[in-house]
């Protein structure tokens, strides 16, 4: 049954062969995907027509890779910059409310912990659909009172950062809670006792303390805003976010560029998550 | 905390509050009740809006949009159970059987394609199963097929797809409460002459219901309200509800119909939710961690 | 000689349970005071109060004669040397024990100097570069003890930091610890539920129970003086005998024992007639078949139930004739004693003086179920 008892090879072999066939079904998109981004043919699609980096590299006018597809690499850069606003302001808050939850006592924090939670079982969609019914209903209602236009409140780059920010704020609190669980709060009464304030305190022991919390969830977020669509849809102005670009071209149809960049971001996405899990690994061994 | 240092520290309270408390009301709170006011506005035949129940009565009208409504709720709970069936075998294997020298490596080929995003998991999907894809090449190279059968665009794929994209979700909580699990409770269950199925029944799966639980929860949200997979790898005539959301908002320009789908769409998933909580005595606080 | 330490009446409650009750003191500069008691006893929450983490309920607290009641924990002439020692694991050898100097804003060359001369003291020169879990167990101590000195406080708070070490080094640390104090000269406030540590190191032991001081004084006087039950049962091994006082002819009090006899106790003065005491004997002062030339009144015959060998500590564990009970007898290793064995019967003897009685308790030391 366990590793521990003594098993039946037929057990142990069937168990096997369900465990290779369910990472040949995670990984076999994957793999196709990045291997037809070198394929020499105008679909991603077989035959295999031969080796070619035009996906990549090509100038055109047939084959228009990656690094000289002007819009492609538009929405790229816009969706760093979004993803970059959105991780930024995401860890600040989510680690203020790391501390709030954690060391702090109020009236109606339990009310107030439901809310932050929230967030994770509303529908992207809905966050969405809901702030950009808000936005718009302020936004008249700041320019027909006081006569403000405010940019901010109308489709474009801030609104999806806002959206984004919404629910990503949540994963990181939830992040950096999980290991101001585990500070030793005598650490802190230590330094108080030795004679730091409490902004010392903060700043010198537990935040500290809390770095490696903090550049994993700034991690996951800035992740979370590159990739995210169903929330941003309903946010972008004219500037498409890289999900959203992509989601036309797919829909629509395209040359392997789209498997270029998916070659890509597999491979960054997959570099970091890796050094994310061997670096959280190695410092949990070390304590 | 002692009543006078209480008083020194109370503006760090402030610092942590503020900001929190700004996203919550103006980004969570404030947005959900803007959607339930509009929900109910409506524009009358002269161009005045006033209160109105239409929006809601063209939703249990209109068979439509309220069949989209139950087949969209229907296929989040069906995907949620096959992904349980799945996850639990493959938790089990990582924390349990397989050797520990390679377990830390299996989580890690585990997590890796869930970090690449949902369109390009798709659009891998697409690419391997349309009519020209590389399943099909194959299988006529081969001689399976006599010629290339379009296996997207159904049902069945579809949920395929909403499986693989929202696996992980449950993974994770599973195999952190599984871990957990002291192999002696399983030993024991051995040694007192219990059956797989009973050990798995009696001790396994009791012990991780917080973690099938919240695995659940997520994996029933993500698929409720998931657009991107339905859009793509589903069937024309048969569309998702967060698509009924986004044609009225984006194609239709009927934000106040949206809203009221918005705000169905929002009351089915806490009510479900609250459901499953209830029927299974579990607390939320427990399950949210 | 001037007070380091002076607490008053002082009293803490958490709701309604009171965890420290009315409990006044005072520490002479540069001794080594320790507070000692059972686990829940109240030490701990007294020993927050001096730091300044709780706020008493009443009473006062007085350091080098100033009231300490409206100075926050940062700013107290106070160190406090956790339980688990809370070096900050983020930083080396150097940083923990810099870190109140630079709070203090002193410059970067005193800052040097300072740690590097309480390294020389603490006997760990070398180790200035090297990060907390690097360091051994005593090491660490050392550390978490130097953090503290360096900032010359007035007093020095320990809550049992050699708990969490291993025997062999606790018993090392103990003497180490008692020589840095007396090396240092800085006034210590040490709490412990152990009472080896408390009499090995300190000048002055207070013994606390529920909230309260029993008895405070030298170790020697706790030891061979108790005032209560709980200080005779809490320091050092003792044998507690159930007896009833009566009075012989002559007007001298008599105590009878589970088997029905008659012993003298001279030890005790206020005893009433009629009463149920506890009578306590120290395993020592027990004699093993003592010869008539030694002429001790108190003499019983016991049957030998195990031998308890544990070198120079060994102990006989014997039921005497008539009475249901176990008592403990310390068993000089001699060579006089070697032929006693197991289901033996010897006799055994005390001198009356030797003995203390109390009003009998219900009060145990440690739960046997």
């Amino acid at each position: 049954m366990i590793r521990t008892l003594p098993n039946s090879r037929t057990y142990i072999t069937g168990f096997r062969v369900f465990i290779v066939l369910y990472f040949v079904f995670l990984f076999a998109p994957l793999i196709v995907t990045m291997v037809l981004s070198f394929n020499d043919s105008m679909f991603p699609a077989l035959p295999w027509k031969g080796f070619t980096l035009d996906w990549f590299f090509g100038e055109g006018p047939e084959k228009i890779g990656i690094f000289h597809d002007q819009a492609n690499l538009r929405s790229i850069s816009t969706s760093f910059k979004t993803a970059l606003a959105v991780a930024t302001l995401a860890t600040v808050v989510g680690t203020l409310a790391a501390f709030l939850f954690e060391q702090e006592d109020f009236k109606f924090k339990t009310l107030l912990y439901f809310l932050m939670i929230a967030p994770l079982v509303i529908p992207g969609v809905i966050l969405g659909i809901s702030l950009l019914l808000f936005a718009n209903t302020v936004g008249l209602f700041l320019e027909n009172s006081i006569g403000w236009d405010v940019k901010l409140l109308s489709p474009g780059f801030w609104l999806v950062v806002i959206g984004q920010f919404s629910f990503i704020t949540t994963i990181v609190t939830l992040v950096v809670i999980a290991r101001l669980r585990k500070f030793d709060r005598t650490l802190e009464e230590a330094a108080y006792n030795l004679g730091a304030n409490r902004f010392e305190v903060i700043w010198y022991i537990t935040l500290k303390y809390l770095r490696p919390a903090i550049v994993g969830g700034f991690a996951v977020a800035f992740l979370m805003s590159f990739e995210n669509f169903n929330t941003s849809v309903f946010l972008v102005g004219s500037r498409a976010t890289l999900p959203i670009n992509l989601y036309l071209q797919v829909r629509d149809g395209s040359t392997p560029v789209i498997n270029a960049i998916s070659f890509l971001l597999i491979v960054t996405t997959s570099t970091l998550a890796v050094i994310n899990l061997y670096a959280g690994k190695s410092r949990a061994k070390k304590q | 905390m002692t009543k006078r240092s209480a008083r020194k520290i109370r503006w760090s309270f402030f610092v942590f509050f503020v900001p929190v408390f700004l996203w919550l009301f103006l980004m969570i709170v404030m947005p959900q009740i803007e959607l339930l006011r509009m929900s109910f506005v409506g524009t009358d035949f002269y161009g005045e809006s006033g209160f109105t129940l239409g929006h809601y009565a063209a939703f249990f009208t209109e068979p439509i949009y309220w069949l989209t409504f139950v087949r969209t709720a229907g296929y989040a709970l069906l995907v949620t159970f096959v992904v349980l069936l799945i996850a639990l075998p493959v938790s089990f294997f990582i924390t349990k059987v397989a050797d520990l020298k390679v377990t830390g490596f299996l989580m890690v080929l585990i997590l890796v394609p869930f970090w690449v995003s949902e369109l390009v998991r798709v659009y891998g999907w697409m690419i391997l199963l349309r009519e020209s894809g590389v399943l099909n090449k194959l299988l006529v190279a081969l001689g399976i097929l006599k010629q290339p059968v379009e296996m997207l665009y159904n049902d069945v794929t579809m949920v395929m797809g909403l499986v693989y994209t929202t696996m992980l979700f449950m993974i994770v909580p599973i195999v952190s409460v599984m871990e957990s699990l002291d192999d002696s409770f399983i030993e024991a269950a051995h040694d007192l002459g219990a059956k797989k199925l009973t050990i798995w029944r009696t001790i396994i799966i009791p012990y991780c219901m917080p973690g099938i639980m919240s695995g659940s929860i997520i994996v029933f949200m993500l698929v409720l309200g998931s657009y991107l997979t339905p859009n793509l790898m589903g069937g024309k005539n048969s569309i998702w509800f967060t698509e009924q959301i986004y044609n009225q908002m984006i194609i239709y320009f009927n934000w106040n119909q949206g809203a009221a789908f918005g705000f169905l769409l929002l009351l089915l998933s806490s009510i479900l939710i609250w459901v499953a909580l209830k029927i299974t005595g579990q607390d939320w606080r427990k399950v949210i961690k | 000689m001037q007070a380091a330490l002076s607490v008053e009446k002082l009293t803490k409650k958490f709701g309604e349970f009171t965890a420290v009750n009315g409990v006044s003191f005072d520490v002479e500069d540069g001794k080594f005071f320790s507070i000692l008691g059972p686990s829940g006893c109240g030490k701990t929450t007294l020993l927050r109060m001096i730091a300044g983490f709780y706020e008493p309920t009443e009473g006062l607290i007085r350091i080098r004669d100033e009231d300490m009641t409206a100075v926050e924990p940062n700013k107290r002439p106070v160190n406090l040397v956790f339980q688990h020692l809370a070096l900050f694991p983020m930083m080396n050898v150097y940083e923990n024990i810099a870190f109140g100097l630079k709070r203090r804003r002193e410059s970067d060359s005193r800052i040097k100097e300072k740690v590097g001369s309480i390294l020389e003291r603490v006997g760990l020169p070398e180790h200035s570069k090297k990060k907390i879990d690097q360091l051994s167990g005593g090491q660490k101590q050392r550390i978490a003890i130097a953090r503290c000195l360096v900032l010359e406080p007035s007093v020095l708070l320990l809550d049992e930091p050699l708990g969490a070490l291993d025997a062999k080094l606790r018993e090392h640390m103990k003497i180490e610890l008692k020589k840095l104090q007396s090396m240092v000269g800085t006034t210590f406030v040490y709490i412990t539920h152990d009472q080896s540590e408390a009499m090995v190191m300190s000048d002055h032991v207070a013994v606390m129970n529920a909230g309260q001081f029993e008895q405070i004084g030298t170790p020697q006087d706790l030891y061979h003086n108790p005032n209560s039950s709980f200080v005779a049962q809490f320091v050092g091994n003792n044998n507690k005998l159930p007896v009833k006082v009566h009075k012989d002819e002559g007007g001298a009090f008599l105590a009878r024992y589970l088997d029905g006899k008659d012993y003298q106790v001279d030890g005790t003065p206020d005893l009433s007639e009629g009463d149920e005491y506890d009578m306590f004997i120290r395993p020592e002062a027990v004699l093993i078949n003592p010869s008539t030339s030694q002429s001790i009144p108190n003499t019983m015959n016991c049957d030998v139930k195990a031998i308890l060998f544990d070198g120079g500590n060994s102990q006989l564990l014997v039921i005497p004739e008539g009475a249901d009970q176990e008592l403990i007898v310390t068993l000089p290793q001699n060579k006089q004693f070697d032929d006693i064995k197991a289901k033996d019967t010897i006799r055994i003897g005390w001198n009356p003086g030797t003995a203390v009685c109390f009003p009998k308790t219900e009060l145990k030391i440690y739960d046997e179920a």
